[in-house]
């Protein structure tokens, strides 16, 4: 599976990550549309982490024992044997942040209409995940790693 | 004959049984639960009740789970005897199954105090999907209800009546309402939400009397709250909590105290009988103690380890604590550890407070190590404060930060990242 690291040296806390995460995870999938009409607005799944001067991306690590997975009171959150990928389903998704509170990194947030959780699927349906093709600067890469 | 017999389905079982069939795809497993239903997340029965979700959305897993891993499961049945020596647990209809490992996840049975009146047609307890759908099934005939008990299971049914159209009297023994999880400041942000969703909160009070109504003295009518004050209700529902069941060990040489007692591998002092989940006391890592902590997470955790222990991979419970994560009437909270520290000199607090914007934050020290958390609204990052707390880490520097809006993974600085993430600097 894909592994996503960051490379803190490098980033320049641009935000541009959360930027194309959004689009990639609007409906429209184009940039003025799903900042400015769509409803409800998408949200990026990758957080930008500042505490100047550092800086860094972080997004769901699909952790192998996950303790996000253990914890979900719906058994929304999975863990895929084949792929690796933990995966969310948002209709068995109860907004219980039941995995917010256990997830180590940070990584998982409350989805804009305040009932679900919503985190970083990493792209699956991309080569490679839209927040690390865009980052200008090499800050984000993409490993590919055993499951 | 079965390898694994599990007694349980519920988040202990399934923990079980997912770790097993990790580890030996092959070994028989049997589940028994007196439940007729296949499994479900309990912590849901609320939303049946509120209609925010069917049977089908309760259910956390696949429709298929036991089959797909090759499960027999028994429902609807009960065990009730069990033999040591000979390694056997009886069940309800004379039968017996022969086991070589053994777990026992009987979860809890809903505290019921003896409260005159409380036979009668409208009185619920609220533990179990069944009873979730009694409840419901008398909703649409009932105005009014008095909920006994204001901790997790009291506020939950109060919110799902509440969002059905019900009028509601919540009763609660202490003065605030969720008080083992929370501190009076967070508890009254909620006793706030739950006030003008137009709930009445009677605290320092129970209810000494159950009455009848006028036309039909078995029917619920009314409820006398220990200051004498009548309050008029179609529906009382007990929901002060859990006591572990353990009338399937009880007289034999599983050793209990408020619950089964186990180690770290979720073993008893029996060999190859282990517990998990509600039943159980097992280990606090903030008290350092083993306590029963009955929470969904916990008993999944404790689960699995039973479960590698039970087919034979070596796990090690870390260990939990009380930590919930709410989200009545909207407002997020996270409440982890110990909340309501006593003033003795041992602990120090770290607190931020705006009202205005009801946000809250406290923090609970103890030798500069995390040992409390609350969090109300700004609940993101908790899981990167959790984290600090598992691992001990002296935080001595990180006070302000700790508190600050801002607080996320970036503002732990690198050689503490490096040694709390290190699969991140490979």
């Amino acid at each position: 599976m894909k592994r996503i690291i960051a490379k803190e040296e490098y980033c320049m806390g641009c935000g541009l990550c959360e930027v194309y995460c959004t689009v990639q995870h609007s409906k429209s999938k184009d940039i003025i549309k799903a900042y400015n009409k769509e409803n409800p607005k998408p949200t990026s799944r990758v957080k930008l982490e500042v505490h100047k001067p550092v800086s860094f991306a972080i997004q769901c690590r699909h952790c192998e024992d996950a303790p996000c997975v253990t914890a979900c009171l719906s058994g929304a959150m999975q863990k895929d044997p084949q792929t690796g990928l933990v995966t969310h389903n948002a209709d068995k998704c109860i907004g219980c942040w039941t995995c917010i509170m256990v997830c180590p990194y940070g990584a998982i947030k409350r989805d804009p209409s305040g009932k679900i959780i919503s985190k970083c699927d990493l792209c699956s349906e991309l080569e490679v995940p839209a927040c690390v093709a865009n980052c200008p600067n090499g800050a984000l890469i993409c490993k590919e790693v055993k499951p | 004959m079965p390898k694994y017999v599990i007694v349980g389905a519920s988040a202990a079982g399934i923990g079980a049984v997912e770790a097993i069939r990790e580890v030996d795809p092959v070994g028989t497993i049997t589940v028994i639960s007196d439940e007729h239903c296949p499994q479900y997340s309990r912590p849901m029965i609320s939303d049946l009740v509120s209609g925010k979700a069917n049977f089908d959305k309760m259910m956390c897993r696949e429709y298929q789970f036991w089959q797909k891993n090759d499960v027999q499961a028994l429902t609807g049945r009960t065990a009730v005897n069990l033999n040591l020596a000979e390694k056997w647990v009886a069940l309800d209809k004379g039968d017996h199954i022969n086991f070589e490992k053994l777990l026992i996840a009987t979860g809890g049975n809903p505290f019921v105090p003896k409260i005159e009146g409380s036979e009668k047609q409208g009185v619920y307890t609220f533990t179990t999907v069944s009873d979730a759908e009694s409840l419901a099934a008398r909703i649409e005939t009932a105005r009014t209800a008095v909920v006994i008990g204001g901790g997790l299971i009291g506020v939950s049914v109060t919110e799902a009546l509440v969002k059905r159209g019900l009028k509601v009297t919540m009763v609660e023994l202490k003065e605030n309402i969720l008080s083992l999880i929370l501190d009076q400041t967070a508890s009254e942000i909620v006793e706030n939400v739950i006030l003008n969703a137009g709930v009445t909160i009677a605290t320092g009070q129970t209810v000494q009397r159950i009455i009848g109504k006028p036309e039909d003295d078995n029917v619920v009518g009314s409820a006398i709250l220990t200051s004498g004050e009548t309050v008029p209700c179609d529906l009382v529902i007990i929901a002060i909590g859990v006591i572990p069941r353990m009338e399937l060990v009880s007289g034999t040489d599983v050793k209990t105290n408020r619950g089964i007692i186990v180690d770290k591998f979720m073993r008893t002092n029996v060999p190859d009988v282990y517990a998990s989940g509600d039943v159980a006391e097992a280990y606090d890592f903030v008290l350092g103690e083993n306590r029963l902590l009955p929470l969904w997470p916990l008993a999944q955790q404790e689960g699995k380890v039973a479960g590698y222990n039970m087919s034979g991979k070596k796990a090690e419970y870390p260990g939990g604590t009380a930590m919930s994560a709410l989200k009545y009437f909207s407002i997020p909270i996270i409440s982890i550890g110990i909340t309501n520290p006593r003033e003795n000199g041992m602990y120090e607090i770290l607190v931020k407070h705006e009202p205005e914007r009801t946000l809250y934050k406290k923090i609970v020290l103890k030798d500069n190590v995390i040992v409390g958390l609350t969090l109300v609204n700004n609940i993101e990052r908790a899981g990167v404060m959790f984290h600090l707390m598992k691992n001990g880490v002296k935080v001595k520097k990180l006070k302000q930060e700790l508190l600050s809006e801002d607080f996320c993974l970036a503002t732990l600085p690198r050689s503490l990242r490096r040694k709390l993430y290190p699969g991140e600097y490979r």
